[in-house]
């Protein structure tokens, strides 16, 4: 019941009315060790080491980590697309998105995808951090399926 | 001018119906509204959310009205003399810097600086549980100001709770009494510009100082040869004065009065920006923020140990970042609809230790003064003269 009414971030409204309440909420916070980059911590809460491990944990944090990374660096190619767009007045922005918009987007695809194969069969749901305004990761406990 | 805010979340499959205004409707009654229209904090929003603002913006009118009178007066009267005389090329070099100075402004004035959306009221009830410290002998103590150390690049920075927003604020954010809001990398809120500078908005604030330099040196540097030029053709200032335009219906020669006022306008402006675009080249090259730099948090006269822990290592990667870096999405959606949240949930976690957070504090603990609470409105002085522009730093919770 919880993979199959997971069909999408509890927030919409119809799928709060399908969705069966959740019984808890862990928060992962960022870690700030390496500078102000996006990138959260990645030890596993205690709360839900019960229904996932701690490396598949990881590797989904890991990655996320890694597409913020992305994001924020400064390489030739994005340095070049920010000095077009800054010679432009800035009137680029109008109709291209910026690098950082696509990785965003890029992050919250991921999230989907590890929440259907991973996190969903666990009863877990993973809320994309862009909307808690990148402070948080926020994991959904949902109660599991005994049948 | 519209701020291309696009709502990320619109693409996203549970989104989609939302997107839609008609499919919005809620119950058949009422229009769902847009999260712009229910966001916390005192910023004035228009376009249908695609601009935000400070509330008050009477100096931003002013700002906007000097450019505008100056260019017009500009493009009207100069322009055609100096570009019948010496080059065509002035008024296009004036238009393309006019162009890109009235751009940067607006999209400083236009865009979210950074704001911090605040905490969802499951996230405030999990820190303000951690942050329980239980005292059976004395139920009434209040603990002190909550503190988060963390250590960021070898630098220890205390990160403080703001009771406003219910987040510990991320490095470098502060909160905006005037627009009560929590702001990333907070700069100042400068009422010239009728918005805070922050994250997302500096660079188009230090691009429009450092333009409105160029625009007010140029133009100058073409009044005065307007003047010299049509006062020696006519044979002294006040001749010229009286020699009847072609172009213009007036009684007397209004290009050398146009150009005086120009004079004026932009003489005042260079003495006021020029100083506060060499501060804040200064500030780009360092990687600091106002705040910052004026209590000398990064100060190496602190201690031995002190350095800044934001830089990129060099003035050219600290300019290339501030400046060329990839510009972060908001992250208030403004133009989503609002949909009714899950459910609040109190969870019964155990309650975890602070120090879970970050890692635990080495010897050197340099105080993050400019995100703790300090005095507010502590104005920004810039030299020299009265006419500087007052911007205000602000820190309260």
């Amino acid at each position: 019941m919880a993979g199959a009414s997971y069909a999408a971030q509890p927030m919409a409204m119809e799928n709060i009315q399908r969705q069966p309440v959740p019984i808890g909420k862990v928060f992962i916070q960022r870690d700030y060790s390496d500078g102000m980059k996006v990138k959260f911590q990645t030890k596993l809460p205690l709360e839900i080491n019960d229904r996932i491990d701690q490396r598949m944990f990881e590797t989904t944090v890991i990655r996320l980590n890694e597409i913020y990374g992305d994001a924020e660096a400064l390489k030739a190619r994005i340095f070049c697309e920010g000095c077009l767009i800054c010679l432009t007045g800035y009137l680029a922005l109008l109709c291209v998105k910026s690098h950082y918009e696509r990785k965003v987007k890029e992050a919250a695809r991921y999230i989907q995808s590890q929440n259907d194969e991973v996190y969903a069969p666990r009863g877990l749901v993973l809320v994309d951090p862009f909307e808690r305004g990148l402070r948080v990761i926020e994991i959904v406990i949902l109660p599991q399926d005994r049948g | 001018m519209l701020s291309p805010q696009t709502n990320i979340s619109a693409p996203r499959p549970t989104d989609s119906p939302s997107s839609s205004r008609y499919a919005a409707l809620d119950n058949g009654a009422n229009m769902a509204k847009r999260k712009w229209q229910v966001l916390p904090g005192r910023n004035s929003f228009y376009c249908d959310g695609r601009i935000m603002m400070a509330r008050q913006k009477g100096v931003f009118y002013l700002t906007l009205g000097l450019i505008v009178v100056t260019c017009t007066l500009f493009f009207a009267f100069d322009c055609p003399f100096l570009a019948g005389r010496l080059s065509v090329a002035i008024p296009i070099v004036g238009a393309l810097i006019t162009i890109f100075c009235l751009s940067t402004l607006l999209r400083t004035s236009f865009s979210d600086p950074g704001v911090l959306p605040r905490a969802t009221p499951d996230e405030a009830a999990d820190i303000e549980r951690q942050m329980e410290v239980p005292n059976p002998d004395n139920p009434t103590y209040r603990p002190p100001p909550r503190i988060k150390e963390v250590t960021i690049n070898g630098q220890t920075v205390k990160l403080k709770y703001c009771f406003t927003c219910k987040i510990f604020r991320p490095p470098r954010a502060s909160h905006c009494s005037l627009c009560d809001n929590c702001v990333e990398q907070f700069d100042h809120h400068c009422p010239w510009v009728g918005n805070c500078v922050g994250k997302r908005n500096y660079r188009f604030f230090y691009l429009f100082i450092v333009s409105t330099c160029f625009l007010a040196i140029y133009v100058f540097a073409c009044n005065i040869t307007t003047i010299v030029l049509l006062s020696n053709e006519e044979g002294g200032f006040l001749e010229a004065l009286k020699r009847k335009p072609a172009r213009y219906p007036l009684p007397f020669n209004f290009t050398p009065i146009a150009s005086i006022i120009e004079a004026l306008i932009c003489f005042i402006s260079i003495w006021s920006v020029l100083g506060l675009a060499g501060f804040h080249t200064y500030l780009v090259a360092s990687s600091q923020t106002t705040n910052e730099d004026i209590k000398g948090t990064w100060s190496s006269k602190r201690s031995q140990a002190t350095f800044n822990p934001y830089s990129h290592g060099s003035v050219i990667s600290n300019c290339c970042m501030a400046i060329c870096g990839s510009l972060a999405p908001s992250l208030i959606d403004r133009r989503g609809f609002v949909v009714p949240s899950d459910p609040a949930v109190v969870t019964s976690s155990p309650t975890r230790p602070l120090h879970s957070y970050g890692t635990a504090a080495p010897t050197n603990t340099v105080a993050q003064d400019s995100v703790t609470s300090d005095p507010p409105s502590e104005p920004l002085t810039t030299p020299p003269l009265d006419t500087q522009p007052p911007s205000v730093i602000t820190n309260s919770y």
